[in-house]
């Protein structure tokens, strides 16, 4: 009887400490869950800033402006331009 | 004798108190075990939420708004954190070093800025809305009791006024106000959550707690358009140098594609910048484009036109007497430029000229007209989904005195949207029917609804052709490489319920490539004032830059020889009437 007893009793002390350690654990996990969502947030807020950024540097008023002041760059003369018959596309794809 | 049985272990009381112990006893775990089971059974829920109530926090999280993309994935609305700097004013105490060092950082007026704080009977005051999240930090390292910050969303437009119209704007707090933020308000608003936490004592959220007070947060979709950025940009830049070269009020510009009746640009002039809205003035905002109508002008003959032809009333060919310039229908004389004898329908079509358009009208059946008008979308929303888009005025039939069925031919006495213009001209851009317009990206190509024969679109198409050529009325039209096609119109604005001499809309709406149009371009010059004012001469040149670029943008093949246009003197472009 007291042998049962003490059984029980160590497998309840053993239960109580798995519980808790399981339970640290998982907080632990959570926490560093919690941690990798903000992350992710914080970086989908990024991400939509430079895609901002991008789209503010690729204005195709600035890029026309800069190809024309910086770079010297103009449409081309009709007259050099060479225009060639492209075969359909289902042709090209048949190739 | 035995240890129980001796005599001083004998009860020296009476036998009833030792029993009334016991009951009190029984009566007292009873009533712990009733408090028990009341507490644990009826009152738990209640219980355990206060309990939690007690060591959980909730925690807000925002709904972001959806952004805004172009067909090829341009970012054109964003979303993006910004801080708002807002003060407790009976917890604020600065001094003037540190007023003066806050007002520099908020770039606010000092004595506003201490009005703002002494404003004692509040408890919440803004100090300044949307700062970017460098000023907040800037602001928070000058460490100031009593003045907070909190996190908000600002919108920006990087495309800036060449798209203000269309996309619109949100108002502070992120709601739509205008154009595609408010059109797709539903789509774009995230929807903001809250979530129950538990914290350590660390401010670390430790647990998740389910049940109430819990709301999932929902970002906003995101909206692809059918605009394209490049082709919207180079609408907005040739529209806006036109309407300076003109020095005229305002303008508009639409590009759709004709197979799918995709909205790929529209522009409208006076823009603004939606991301500075400081000066913004209530006419600016308007998008003239979809909300505002106007008579259209000759831009209507091909319609008139089209029907003759298609009821079989005339054949391009048939001979119309336009001599002697005029034709007076009771009151009114209605007028063309240039006087002629006698003009093919064909050419009733290339020199504009009213009274052939008018006499031609005279033969057909009004409600006909009307049904014509109707199917081509007149007088009825385009539905693109834009916040207040005009329906334009096409008066029942049955109203019709002869003189207005006359003028109603060549465009006057009847209001359209330049949005619906541009629709009603895909009629000949295509096989003769409607396709429903859309501001959002298609993948499959609408079914049209038909208007008229195919035959009749292909003969109008030719015959417009003629009218973007030397001999026509918009031989500046031309562009190289593609066969265009096009009508130009000239009208007297309304003003005060009479025309005014000296105030004309001036537009052109045309297609390319002939042979197998793909897009349709309606372009109009609101009130002219450097000295010209045809449309041919004011509104086809923006057509022809804007539909050259577009081409080449989508990569259209060329359908005509790539041959310079070579600009005829000024002295033998057709005028047409107006």
């Amino acid at each position: 009887m007291t042998r049962l007893t003490l059984g029980l009793l160590a497998a309840l002390a053993a239960c109580a400490l798995g519980l808790v350690t399981s339970q640290h654990h998982a907080r632990k996990l959570f926490a560093e869950l919690e941690r990798e969502q903000a992350r992710a947030k914080a970086l989908e807020v990024e991400y939509g800033q430079l895609q901002l950024e991008q789209s503010t540097w690729a204005m195709h008023a600035r890029v026309e402006r800069l190809a024309r002041e910086r770079l010297r760059m103009r449409p081309p003369e009709p007259s050099r331009m060479q225009v060639l018959d492209t075969p359909p596309r289902a042709e090209v794809a048949s190739r | 004798m035995r240890f129980a049985d001796s005599p001083v272990l004998a009860p020296t009381f009476p036998p009833w108190r030792s029993r009334f112990v016991v009951t009190l006893l029984a009566v007292a775990f009873g009533t712990l075990v009733g408090r028990a089971v009341y507490l644990q059974g009826w009152n738990r829920d209640f219980l355990q939420a206060k309990g939690e109530s007690r060591y959980s926090r909730t925690l807000e999280i925002p709904g972001n708004r959806g952004r805004i993309f172009d067909r090829n994935g341009e970012a054109l609305a964003v979303s993006t954190p910004v801080k708002s700097i807002w003060a407790i004013p009976e917890d604020v105490a600065l001094s003037a070093r540190e007023l003066e060092r806050l007002a520099q950082v908020l770039e606010l007026p000092r004595d506003e800025l201490r009005r703002r704080l002494g404003d004692t009977a509040r408890d919440f005051v803004y100090l300044r809305r949307q700062v970017p999240p460098e000023t907040a930090d800037r602001v928070a390292a000058l460490r100031l009791a009593g003045i907070h910050q909190s996190k908000e969303y600002r919108r920006y437009y990087p495309a800036g006024e060449t798209m203000a119209h269309v996309l619109g704007f949100t108002d502070v707090d992120g709601a739509g106000q205008e154009g595609i933020e408010l059109a797709f308000e539903a789509q774009l608003a995230g929807r903001a959550g809250s979530r129950r936490v538990i914290k350590d004592r660390l401010g670390r959220i430790v647990e998740d707690m389910e049940g109430e007070g819990a709301r999932e947060a929902r970002d906003g979709a995101d909206v692809t358009l059918a605009l394209d950025s490049r082709i919207q940009n180079l609408a907005y830049v040739e529209l806006k140098r036109a309407v300076e070269a003109n020095r005229a009020k305002g303008g508009g510009i639409v590009v759709v594609d004709a197979t799918t009746g995709e909205v790929l640009a529209l522009a409208n002039l006076p823009s603004y910048n939606p991301n500075n809205r400081a000066r913004l003035v209530g006419g600016q905002v308007r998008n003239r484009a979809v909300t505002d109508a106007f008579e259209p002008g000759s831009t209507l003959k091909p319609f008139t036109v089209a029907l003759a032809l298609d009821t079989g009333k005339v054949s391009p060919y048939t001979t119309i007497q336009v001599a002697p310039g005029s034709l007076t229908i009771g009151p009114a004389t209605i007028r063309d430029a240039h006087p002629e004898k006698a003009l093919t329908v064909e050419q009733v079509i290339q020199k504009s000229s009213n009274v052939g358009a008018a006499k031609i009208a005279l033969g057909l059946a009004p409600e006909a007209m009307w049904e014509l008008f109707d199917g081509i979308g007149f007088g009825a929303a385009p539905r693109l989904g834009f916040p207040g888009e005009a329906i334009g005025k096409v008066r029942p039939y049955k109203t019709w005195r002869p003189v207005e069925q006359a003028t109603m031919s060549y465009g006057h006495g009847i209001a359209v949207s330049l949005v619906q213009l541009a629709r009603a001209y895909t009629v000949f851009a295509r096989d003769g029917d409607l396709v429903p317009l859309s501001l959002l990206r298609v993948d499959s190509p609408p079914a049209g609804k038909p208007v008229v024969s195919k035959h009749t679109a292909e003969t109008v198409r030719h015959m417009l052709e003629l009218a973007a050529q030397p001999g026509g009325t918009a031989p500046r039209a031309r562009i190289m490489g593609y066969r265009v096609a096009g009508k130009t119109g000239t009208a007297h604005k309304q003003e005060h319920g009479g025309y005014a001499a000296d105030k004309y809309h001036s537009s052109f709406v045309g297609l390319a490539p002939a042979s197998r149009p793909r897009l349709v371009i309606a372009v109009m010059i609101d009130e002219p004032a450097a000295g010209q004012y045809y449309g041919g001469i004011v509104a086809a040149p923006v057509f022809a830059q804007v539909m050259a670029g577009s081409l080449r943008i989508l990569g259209i093949a060329p359908d005509a020889p790539m041959k310079p246009i070579e600009t005829a003197p000024p002295a033998l472009e057709v005028r047409e009437s107006v």
